[in-house]
């Protein structure tokens, strides 16, 4: 059996120390959002020309006075993602790089992908992202304490937050693209972060359940590693899935792919490190199941 | 937990079979379907165009509120009461009346029999809503009645949009109402949306105008530019005839001239109206106005009768043919603006179906090994599982024609590295009953019971998350929320059918040997 009830406190030192650097990092240095929340346009532009760079395609584009333009790679050496935001509702701007750049370079760029959001539009995109998270979490909040007994509830709770501040806040130290599809990773690890605690706390309540002669610091370790096999087993299997869909699913999953991730990995590790530590923390005991059991 | 009725097996095999088949109807061309049913692909992975318009009401708004003035103005002259200082502000009708009438128009306002301000029974709410300000009164629009306008203009805006988009000839293209404001149009295939996006972007209003010499008379003229933007002409705001009495409209080259034309059909009424109009204004300038610009301001040389005319203003062949297109299909009740648009190229759409395909085929292999791996025969179980889930979750998006997305495909990835979990919770749970209980059967079914718990809340909480996302996320995102929901119903279906079908075979097959799993 391992002892993971040794490092209860130094890893809850640490979680408390990346939550605050989070915390820091979201309120100085923001989220990078990308133009489904911040509103622009973006191209995902192919040559087919070996000859333009970079650096030219982004002199090119200076002149087109857009205002912030970045161009950078996407994926291979052909592929570039150019953004820039819209600075009136022009419809035709689209029109006027493709002849520009055909000008200067000759006909020789692919349009791949073109995005275009208004400012209104994108203001309601972060809107009901936030209302999405906010609503999932509530609905988790819900659904555990209607289940569990409340010191339960709360263990879940907080390592849900747990999971999803530290994943934003990574994405925002490594300063990678906030989506619409970060948006949906993030609510799938709410769930996935969600399912992994339940599974351990079935256990906790099974064994308080049964063994009335044993501490909650013994018990949690001990359900934990009853359920360790498992814990690792999923966790296994959802990051080989992860990780073919970031190495081979094309550049537009590799931010959700990455997001779920780091969100899977907080979350196995939240499930034994967060949730069971609030509920050593709060010392339940046997009189909190079989209290809650007679009650109904 | 482990005993199958013989009924009960029939049923399972028939349900699996059934959606299996309809999976892979996908396989085949559509002549050779057995049912007339296949995945949709969403616009990222076919490619194609989304635009999302939103209308701009407010001219439609000032427009209404210029008329119920005028009506409401006659309608109380009639009453021998006068109306004062008749301002439009900021979508407000502001006036006055003298003093001993005011209750008397706030009456007439309010009644609910109203001849100047329809009352809905429906919503119980007038079109407009009074108020006394002191000495003035102020009319403005009720919030039903606002509905009611922006519904009604979104009315319009769709059939417009959609006999444009109809007379370009896409495939299967989409329109949809969003909100009261918007309307959603998603063309697949199309991979360059400017053409449309131009044609969407015109208001289409056409009007004949004369050029007015009497630069003066500032009420009932205005000063319009053409459409080079550089020069201008004085004309009168008397519409002589609008683009609504517009039979037909096509482009032609004028044989005479070497010009390219867009020659068009009045119908009755304009015809009559044209013909007089035209006849008595010999030798005057007729100004043909397209949202807010001269087209061109020919001279009037003889009474045209027939209701035939034509355009010219300069035309290429290709601005000839769109004004034509836009000239039959009418004109929008108000401008709309294109407030998000994405556009996925048909190559870079048949990229992302490959890379998908082929992140699923190896993560299902990874999975599909480690499983393997870790419980042998038992592994073997799961596997199989896996492949029939991963085939009714097909067979059932094929059933609903739901629309497969990229963020979908990593849906179903994710559910196949998510499905084994119900299987490994029953297993390990398996595993550690065997270690005090020696009769298999009883461990195994043991083993179920005592992980359903677990099983149902691990899946319930997923669930959660992707109904919610099918709620709030929008195109591709609910393409997501839509295979990951749905992994989950096939998933436990799988888990408690075929996979405790398959073991309680094993198990029955092997009740006194020693399983290990």
């Amino acid at each position: 059996m391992i002892k993971f009830n040794k490092f209860y406190t130094q890893f809850n030192i640490l979680s408390s120390v990346m939550i605050v650097i989070s915390l820091l990092l979201l309120v100085f240095k923001g989220l990078n959002f990308g133009i489904d929340f911040k509103g622009g346009t973006l191209i995902e532009l192919r040559t087919l020309d070996k000859k333009i760079n970079i650096s030219n395609l982004r002199d090119n584009l200076k002149q087109m006075n857009l205002g912030d333009v970045s161009v950078k790679k996407f994926g291979n050496d052909k592929d570039y993602l150019i953004k820039f935001e819209t600075r009136n509702e022009d419809n035709s701007v689209i029109e006027e790089i493709k002849s520009n750049l055909d000008k200067s370079f000759g006909n020789n760029f692919d349009f791949r992908r073109v995005e275009k959001v208004g400012p209104k539009v994108s203001a309601e995109l972060l809107k009901s992202g936030v209302i999405a998270i906010s609503v999932s979490l509530a609905i988790m909040l819900i659904y555990i304490w209607i289940r569990f007994e409340w010191q339960f509830s709360l263990g879940a709770i907080i390592a849900l937050f747990h999971d999803v501040i530290i994943t934003l806040g990574l994405f925002s130290l490594l300063n990678l693209e906030i989506n619409l599809s970060i948006i949906a990773a993030v609510l799938t690890i709410v769930g996935y972060s969600m399912n992994d605690t339940v599974v351990i706390f079935d256990r906790v309540r099974e064994n308080l359940r049964k063994y009335s002669d044993i501490k909650i610091f013994e018990l949690t370790n001990i359900s934990i590693n009853e359920t360790l096999s498992r814990t690792l087993i999923t966790s296994i299997t959802t990051l080989l899935a992860l990780l073919s869909i970031f190495f081979f699913g094309g550049e537009i999953l590799k931010g959700f792919s990455l997001a779920m991730i780091f969100g899977v990995i907080f979350g196995t590790y939240s499930s034994i490190y967060i949730a069971n530590t609030v509920l050593v923390r709060l010392n339940v005991s046997q009189k909190t199941v079989i209290k809650e059991d007679e009650k109904i | 937990m482990l005993y199958f009725s013989k009924l009960r097996i029939i049923l399972i095999i028939s349900i699996s079979l059934f959606f299996i088949l309809i999976s892979f109807n996908n396989l085949f061309s559509s002549d050779k379907r057995y049912i007339d049913k296949k995945i949709n692909l969403g616009l990222d992975l076919q490619g194609g165009s989304y635009l999302l318009l939103e209308i701009d009401n407010s001219p439609v708004i000032e427009q209404k509120l210029q008329n119920t003035a005028t009506l409401f103005r006659t309608f109380f002259k009639d009453k021998n009461i006068r109306i004062g200082n008749l301002k439009i502000t900021n979508k407000k009708i502001l006036f006055s009346v003298e003093s001993q009438f005011k209750q008397n128009v706030i009456e007439e306002f309010n009644n609910e029999n109203s001849e100047i301000n329809p009352y809905y029974p429906r919503f119980k709410s007038h079109q407009f809503d009074i108020k006394d300000l002191g000495d003035t009164l102020e009319l403005s629009f009720s919030q039903q009645g606002l509905v009611k306008l922006k519904t009604s203009s979104q009315d319009q805006a769709l059939e417009i949009v959609r006999r444009r988009i109809d007379e370009i000839g896409t495939n299967e293209p989409n329109i949809l109402k969003r909100g009261n404001d918007r309307v959603l149009v998603e063309l697949p295939g199309l991979d360059n949306p400017e053409r449309i996006k131009s044609l969407l972007g015109k208001t289409a209003n056409l009007t004949f105008r004369f050029v007015s010499n009497d630069n003066q008379d500032s009420f009932g003229v205005e000063k319009l530019k053409y459409e080079n933007n550089i020069d201008e002409d004085f004309v009168s705001k008397r519409i002589i005839l609008s683009g609504d009495n517009l039979l037909d409209a096509q482009p032609r080259m004028n044989n005479q001239t070497n010009e390219t034309v867009v020659s068009f059909t009045l119908d009755r009424v304009g015809a009559k109206r044209f013909g007089k109009a035209t006849s008595t204004n010999i030798g005057r300038q007729l100004a043909i106005i397209l949202d807010g610009k001269i087209i061109s301001a020919p001279v009037i040389r003889d009474t045209i009768a027939s209701g035939n005319g034509q355009i010219s203003g300069g035309f290429t062949f290709q601005s000839a043919t769109d004004l034509a297109l836009l000239l039959r299909s009418g004109a929008l009740p108000a401008p709309l603006n294109i407030i998000e648009e994405r556009t996925v190229g048909p190559d870079l759409g048949q990229d992302s179906i490959n890379a998908g395909m082929i992140a699923l085929i190896i993560g299902f292999s990874l999975v599909i090994i480690f499983i393997f791996v870790k419980y042998k025969i038992f592994g073997l179980i799961t596997n199989i599982t896996l492949i029939i889930n991963l085939l009714i979750l097909l067979g059932i998006l094929t059933l609903f024609e739901a629309t497969l997305t990229l963020p979908g495909i990593a849906g179903i990835i994710l559910t196949v590295g998510m499905a084994v979990d119900a299987n490994v919770l029953i297993f390990e749970r398996i595993k550690e009953e065997l270690k005090n209980e020696k009769n298999n059967i009883i461990a195994f079914d043991s083993g179920y019971t005592k992980s359903r718990t677990a099983i149902l809340d691990a899946n319930i909480t997923t669930l959660l998350a992707a109904i919610i996302l099918f709620f709030m996320g929008s195109g591709p995102i609910k393409g997501f929320s839509v295979t990951l929901g749905v992994g989950i119903f096939t998933t436990l279906f799988s888990v408690y059918f075929i996979a405790r079908l398959l073991t309680s075979i094993y198990v029955s097959k092997n009740k006194n040997k020693e399983v290990s799993i």
